[in-house]
């Protein structure tokens, strides 16, 4: 199964985990493979950690990705990329928006936010893209589209063409949203480690 | 290119799958009640209206109810729930197995193992056997659609209901399902009047009894040769028993192991596992929570390892997977990355401008016991909330502050139940209270929507889930038609008020209802109110906003107390608690 591509997508619920997840899934499929993703429903969403996984190949079976075999992790909050960070491979991309999401824990003074996020994070990840996907979204025309900045930033992570990535993001918006979405991808496809 | 119109594939949850399945099966009838993660089953069902009639009934034994209806006029169907909705279900499921379906109706049940969004982790394969009646479980979207039309087929066939279950990782993920052309099966509807077929008296009734042991014979029989039971032979040296969505983390872990995947797992196929079992030098049974085939397995008297090296509790994963086999083997545990533990916890919470928060907020004033309930405003027992003292299941909230205070509780007792879960099984909770002379207050958090599952209509809204626009029932109406003399609405936005209500209420000795209505703001799409800041100038740091946990709220090191207005939902309640009137509404400094 060493042929199998594992992505793991992680956040804060809200944050638009869903269609992220659906973009690379169609993207997959429009590349020819077979696609299986598993998310989060329920009382996971209320504003708790969530993750989505995506795994894509000639042949899949588990929905479900193992520690340690992500090829690509993609967060779309500092801590949620490290809360997660034992499903990425040694090897394996992490693609992390710098966006802080304080936790009601925190607010409530039962736990601290780490300060050394970022530090924490160039050490555990050392292939690492870290920015602001907020600000990026918001050059590309609405704030709302951060998902879709970091879904261009895994991208660079892994070998689907340009055309099935496009392909899928004007299959899984609106019509309205496909070129502020458009986009938001490229703006993150773009970003260098 | 589309990928979806060259092969008529399409990407679905499972949940979407058995709703095709349903479709292609010509199932005209579906109801159900929502329930994590079963819920996007009848949702997708209802986007084939006009072909499917589907409801939300008020709970999961009405929900079966009507489908026998539909059934024994000949109509085939399918009932949607949870797993703990299958025990509400269960009395009308029970003796539906000895009456026997007409149309073919199977009760499509979501299990939770991991518990992600539920009270308890049960193992709905025991009612199988229990009620003596067949049960499918795919282990993808693909065997979800393809055995919800084997499990009609075999429920007409043989005449029984049957159970279709999936889990939480079969349901919410999604691959890839072969689209094909729904075929209605070529029966009239017409219910055919035939007593000692249709009414389980004790006379006919014992009838019945004998006819499930023959039935149960046949079902084995048909098992053994179905489809959805398949050996596939690979080394003979380690034979799997598995099923579900466990097979597929076989695949992943034991890729050369020979397997028995049993899609249609009661009653047991014993020809086939016997079979099996002489093809193979040693058997592991691969199962998520129960023992259930293992058990069995080895009451055929064969050899067999299972629960003492695959875990019971919680669900499985390729990773707990990959344990066990070394385990299995004798070999050392592979090292798996360390996951980081020292984060701050990031659970669930009350939205932003959630109504519930006022209520809790107010419940908060009073040293009472509060007996909770399933839905959103469970997560008013997390602190700084803090709010709800216990939770047992739908309708528990309001019968439990009876037996407090019959037992001599010497604090006041207030139960909290949402209201779809009013309807669901509230009534006669309060009910008794009136007709046993009960005096607990019972508050209906009334946002005006399922809200926790995703925002399903329910008696107390005004559409249905064919669209139509319906009468809204009223709660106060039903309890004042209970008995209930004191009945009251109140804004939980107000907090004065809300205060002064309850401080009233706990001291009559008599029963209250009181209904906290305000619309759920995240169903509504909109905001409460605009957005609020903080006056830093006026602000004494007191934090006594904080005690409403609300996440729009941030208190972090490195900027201080501040409200998020990407959150900030408008609701007003921390501008009503501010000691200092240092929160306003609008973007002043």
């Amino acid at each position: 199964m060493s042929s199998v591509v594992n992505i793991v997508l992680a956040g804060v619920g809200g944050q638009g985990i869903l269609l992220a997840s659906e973009i690379v899934a169609r993207a997959a499929m429009a590349a020819g493979f077979e696609v299986k993703t598993n998310e989060v429903h329920g009382m996971a969403q209320r504003g708790g950690s969530v993750i989505a996984q995506i795994r894509y190949g000639a042949e899949v079976n588990s929905p479900l990705v193992a520690t340690g075999s992500a090829q690509v992790l993609g967060s779309l909050e500092r801590i949620e990329a490290l809360r997660f960070a034992d499903f990425l491979a040694p090897d394996g991309l992490a693609v992390v928006s710098n966006q802080m999401v304080v936790p009601v824990t925190v607010s409530s003074g039962s736990a601290p936010y780490p300060a050394d996020a970022e530090e924490r994070l160039r050490k555990a990840f050392p292939r690492l893209l870290y920015f602001d996907a907020v600000a990026l979204a918001t050059a590309a025309g609405n704030v709302r589209a951060s998902n879709v900045v970091v879904v261009g930033a895994l991208a660079t992570g892994l070998k689907l063409p340009l055309e099935s990535w496009q392909a899928a993001i004007r299959e899984a918006v609106k019509p309205k949203y496909v070129e502020l979405n458009l986009k938001a991808f490229e703006l993150g496809w773009t970003l260098k480690a | 290119m589309s990928v979806t119109v060259q092969s008529k594939k399409e990407l679905m949850t499972g949940n979407e799958a058995i709703a095709r399945g349903a479709f292609e099966a010509g199932v005209t009838v579906a109801t159900g009640y929502p329930g994590t993660p079963s819920t996007e089953i009848l949702e997708a069902v209802a986007t084939y209206k006009p072909d499917i009639y589907s409801e939300w009934s008020p709970n999961e034994k009405v929900a079966l109810e009507v489908a026998v209806g539909a059934s024994l006029a000949g109509a085939r169907c399918i009932v949607t729930m949870k797993h703990v909705g299958l025990n509400v279900a269960a009395d009308p499921l029970l003796t539906f197995a000895y009456v026997g379906a007409v149309g073919g109706l199977v009760v499509c049940v979501a299990d939770d193992p991991g518990m992600h969004s539920s009270q308890n982790e049960q193992d709905t394969r025991h009612y199988a056997r229990l009620a003596k009646i067949p049960i499918f479980e795919p282990s993808d979207s693909q065997e979800a659609k393809e055995y919800l039309k084997i499990a009609l087929e075999v429920s007409e066939q043989l005449q029984t209901p049957v159970i279709f279950r999936s889990t939480t990782r079969v349901s919410h993920s999604r691959s890839l399902v072969r689209i094909e052309e729904p075929r209605r099966p070529a029966r009239k509807i017409g219910f055919e009047k035939n007593p000692p077929r249709f009414v389980p008296i004790p006379l006919w009734g014992r009838v019945m009894r004998r006819n499930v042991e023959e039935r149960l014979a046949k079902l084995k029989a048909a098992a053994d040769k179905s489809p959805a039971n398949r050996i596939e032979m690979r080394d003979s040296h380690l034979g799997i028993i598995t099923s579900s969505i466990a097979y597929q983390y076989v695949r992943e872990v034991f890729p050369e192991a020979s397997v028995l995947k049993l899609g249609w797992a009661y009653p047991f196929p014993d020809e086939l596992i016997r079979q099996f079992a002489g093809q193979v030098k040693k058997i592991l049974v691969v199962e998520e929570l129960d023992d259930f085939l293992e058990e069995h397995v080895k009451a055929l008297g064969i050899a067999c390892d299972g629960k003492n090296f695959v875990p019971g509790i919680g669900e499985l994963s390729p990773t707990r997977l990959q344990a066990a086999r070394a385990k299995y083997e004798g070999k050392p545990e592979p090292a798996v990355p360390a996951a980081v533990t020292d984060l701050p916890s990031r659970p669930p919470v009350l939205c932003a401008g959630c109504p519930h928060r006022g209520i809790f907020y107010a419940l908060a004033q009073f040293d009472v016991v509060v007996t909770g309930d399933i839905g959103c405003y469970s997560l008013g027992v997390f602190p700084p909330l803090n709010r709800m003292d216990t939770i047992l299941c739908m309708g528990a909230g309001v019968s439990m502050p009876q037996g407090f205070e019959k037992a001599g509780e010497p604090k006041k007792v207030v139960g909290i139940v949402g209201d779809s879960t009013f309807f669901h099984s509230g009534i006669t909770g309060l009910i008794n209270i009136v007709h046993n002379k009960g005096v607990s207050k019972i508050i209906v958090v009334d946002n005006r929507i399922t809200a926790m599952t995703g925002h399903q209509d329910n008696p107390g809204t005004e559409f249905n889930l064919m669209g139509e626009v319906t009468p809204s029932v009223s709660i106060e109406a039903i309890a004042s038609a209970c008995g209930v003399k004191r009945v009251f609405t109140v804004n939980p936005y107000d907090v004065q008020s809300t205060t002064q209500l309850l401080r009233e209420e706990l001291e009559i000795k008599e029963p209250s209802l009181i209904v906290s209505r305000a619309v759920c703001p995240l169903h509504e799409g909109k905001p409460v109110g605009p957005p609020l800041t903080i006056n830093t100038d006026q602000c004494q740091n007191c934090e006594q906003c904080l005690s409403l946990g609300c996440p729009a709220l941030e208190k972090e090191a490195s900027q201080g107390l501040r409200i998020n207005d990407s959150l900030c939902g408008g609701c007003g309640l921390c501008e009503q608690i501010c000691p200092f009137e240092a929160i306003q509404k609008g973007n002043s400094k």
